[in-house]
């Protein structure tokens, strides 16, 4: 069939086009142009594509398939990064990748891939498509250390129809890469992509400060009571439970509440934890309904017990044990391996 | 071919001069030129960058707003508006020209997206009498199009060879009798020290070659007409299509559908299009020429169509299939979400 795959230049979406190519499929391959990488990089003549397309076109070449780049830029500055800076103004900590499969990846390179004639689309994530009796159904990699899904909530149901995801049954990384090199892939000893593709250095201050700045402007760390206990550099500098960055007096507390409106952080002593999380914008993979499910509340995260509510367009979390929930961040309900969907925590 | 370097005194490279010489005749000839008047150059872009550094010194510099980006990365360069149909309006021409004694203009003799023909020979009438000189990018035009440009009164003319089916590598500056180009590269003195660097023998004997090459501009024009009203039919739009405009172009907008996925459709049927301009990474984007033309949005929805010398009913109706199909899909998508 004609098949789209979305090929970041990576190791993992290359071998992915490679498998397609291989399974007898037309395979076309795009590339999403998210960001000009000279104006990124501030090179004087830089080209506004990076490494990663040009490595794309010659693993496409490669393999003998199309390839195209696709720009992206307006609605990745959009939907991604003037997001990201947005969500740290009200105080939140966003998590872009989860924004850009949303809306990029799975919303319209997705849209266009129909457009265009695809029957369907592979991309490189560690997750798994499996058929059930009621439709596609998501379920986590099998390597528990590569798995994606919690990155991957927000994809519909119509949306995981269309898609495959052949790197989710693999044991490790390195089964990954031994298949690139049997490919003859240039790829195949390419390092991982970092965090945040948009703040190559690790500091994502620069683009909020770009976006908006009045999420760097100084202000108060205020105790639970109101006493002033210093100052801080910014809202957009702190995430509930930080315990870093905090002035001298309120040494040994963690960041409670961000408060956007008056820019205070209020910090408190660890350990009181809420069991009720309210979330916003919910994608349910199956049937909305009252659930008992386990919810991961951040990428990293131990699975929680919890009773989960529908609400609208949104979902009450009553959690058996109090944990600490980032509003920004997803929490993503799980049946076993399988992701019944999440919501992005308020 | 000879494997010597024209530049060279010994015989190889004097036969590798005669091989030079004479396609510049040839290029004389067809462009009502003289051969001392022709510099060979490595193609349009070039000669696009001599003429505006040769003759646009000490100048106000005019371009139109559509014209190709060799010409509108100019530094300081004026632009000047065209109407929704891609022309320029006269009175605009006039009162730049008054507003910027003795400039330099640059038009193209037809536009590369939209084939649009500008009114060179107002134009040049119009520069002349204002003292201004009038600089015509004919790679388009070339073949397609051809008029004495020259002889209506414009300064130099500029052309490439792959767009008339000669190699790619090749064009040239073809400039009126008297007028003095100072090289932008000197190197060995070339071209009559107006353009250093040994010339690119094969591509330049191509090109000469593949000169006048008949041109059937009715059956092409109506080809092209048959596509576009199909396209019409469907729901796009094209665009500069009420101006004059050459045989084989026709720029289709189809409103909601981005160039890109257009594109990528029509090559996976094995039609090759184009959008926009193209970076060096491959990604388009949206076309100058349209937004100048005012088509906002569209300006990035839109493919360029131009047929081949040789194109047949066939591929025609290999075209006309791919793109109902294409708009089919596209009308589910809008029942879907309707």
């Amino acid at each position: 069939m004609k098949i789209a795959v979305a090929m970041s230049g990576g190791v993992d979406s290359s071998v992915v086009a490679g498998l397609m190519a291989r399974a007898g499929h037309e395979v076309i391959g795009i590339t999403l142009q998210l960001y000009d990488h000279g104006a990124a990089t501030a090179r004087k003549g830089a080209c506004c594509a990076g490494q990663d397309i040009y490595d794309a076109k010659r693993v496409a070449d490669r393999l003998g398939i199309a390839h195209y780049v696709v720009d992206s830029e307006a609605r990745f500055k959009k939907s991604v990064m003037s997001a990201f800076a947005d969500s740290y103004a009200a105080g939140e900590t966003p998590v872009p990748c989860i924004a850009c499969n949303q809306h990029l990846k799975f919303g319209d390179l997705l849209e266009m891939a129909r457009d265009f004639g695809a029957e369907a689309m592979a991309t490189g994530h560690y997750v798994r498509r499996i058929d059930g009796p009621n439709g596609a159904e998501m379920h986590q990699a099998v390597d528990e250390n590569r798995d994606q899904s919690w990155f991957l909530f927000a994809t519909t149901r119509a949306q995981l129809d269309f898609c495959r995801f052949p790197l989710g049954g693999y044991a490790s990384k390195a089964e990954v890469r031994a298949v690139a090199l049997e490919m003859g892939l240039a790829v195949a000893e390419k390092a991982d992509s970092q965090d945040i593709c948009f703040v190559p250095s690790g500091s994502y201050a620069g683009i909020v400060e770009k976006f908006r700045p009045d999420a760097l402007e100084s202000g108060e760390v205020v105790a639970e009571d109101g006493r002033v206990l210093g100052a801080h550099q910014g809202i957009a500098r702190y995430t509930i439970g930080q315990a870093k960055r905090l002035p001298d007096a309120a040494a040994h507390m963690v960041v409670k509440k961000i408060e956007p409106g008056t820019r205070r952080i209020v910090v408190g002593p660890r350990g009181t934890q809420s069991k009720i999380v309210t979330l916003r914008d919910v994608n349910w993979l199956v049937e909305p309904r009252e659930i008992r499910a386990t919810a991961k509340l951040r990428a990293r995260d131990t699975l929680h017990p919890a009773a989960i509510t529908p609400n609208g367009t949104g979902a009450t979390l009553t959690l058996d044990e109090p944990a600490l929930a980032a509003p920004g961040q997803a929490a993503v309900f799980y049946d076993g391996t399988r992701i019944l969907g999440g919501g992005f925590i308020i | 071919m000879a494997a010597g370097n024209p530049s060279s005194i010994h015989a190889a490279g004097r036969d590798a001069r005669k091989i030079l010489e004479s396609a510049r005749e040839t290029v004389a000839g067809y462009c009502h030129a003289r051969p001392a008047d022709v510099i060979f150059t490595s193609g349009a872009t070039e000669a696009n960058a001599l003429a505006l550094h040769a003759l646009g010194k000490g100048r106000p510099i005019l371009i139109g707003a559509t014209e190709h980006d060799s010409i509108r990365t100019a530094p300081g360069a004026i632009t000047l508006p065209v109407r929704p149909d891609g022309t320029l309006a006269p009175e605009t021409l006039e009162a730049a020209l008054v507003a910027h004694p003795g400039a330099l203009v640059a038009l193209m003799a037809a536009n590369n997206e939209t084939g649009v023909l500008h009114d060179i020979e107002f134009a040049a009438k119009t520069c002349t009498a204002q003292g201004a000189l009038l600089h015509i990018d004919a790679v388009q035009a070339i073949g397609r199009n051809n008029r004495d440009w020259l002889g209506m009164g414009a300064t130099s003319i500029s052309l490439s060879g792959h767009k008339f089916g000669g190699p790619m590598g090749a064009g040239a500056l073809i400039i009126r009798q008297g007028i003095e180009i100072e090289a932008l590269t000197k190197g060995g003195g070339q071209e009559q020290g107006r353009r250093g660097g040994t010339q690119a023998l094969p591509a330049i004997a191509g090109l000469a070659a593949a000169l006048g090459e008949p041109y059937e501009a009715g059956k092409i024009a109506t080809f092209r007409d048959e596509i576009e009203t199909f396209c019409i039919n469907l729901g796009a739009i094209a665009a500069g299509s009420t101006a004059p405009r050459l045989p084989n172009t026709t720029n289709l907008a189809l409103p909601g559908i981005r160039a890109e996925t257009q594109l990528i459709a029509l090559d996976m049927e094995g039609i090759a299009v184009s959008a926009g301009s193209a970076c060096s990474s491959g990604k388009l984007a949206a076309s100058h020429v349209l937004t100048a033309m005012g088509y906002g949005d569209l300006a990035g929805q839109a493919i360029r169509v131009s047929l081949p010398w040789n194109v047949t009913a066939e591929a025609v109706e290999k075209f006309t299939t791919a793109y109902a199909a294409m708009v089919k899909r596209a009308l589910r998508k809008a029942e879907h979400s309707a």
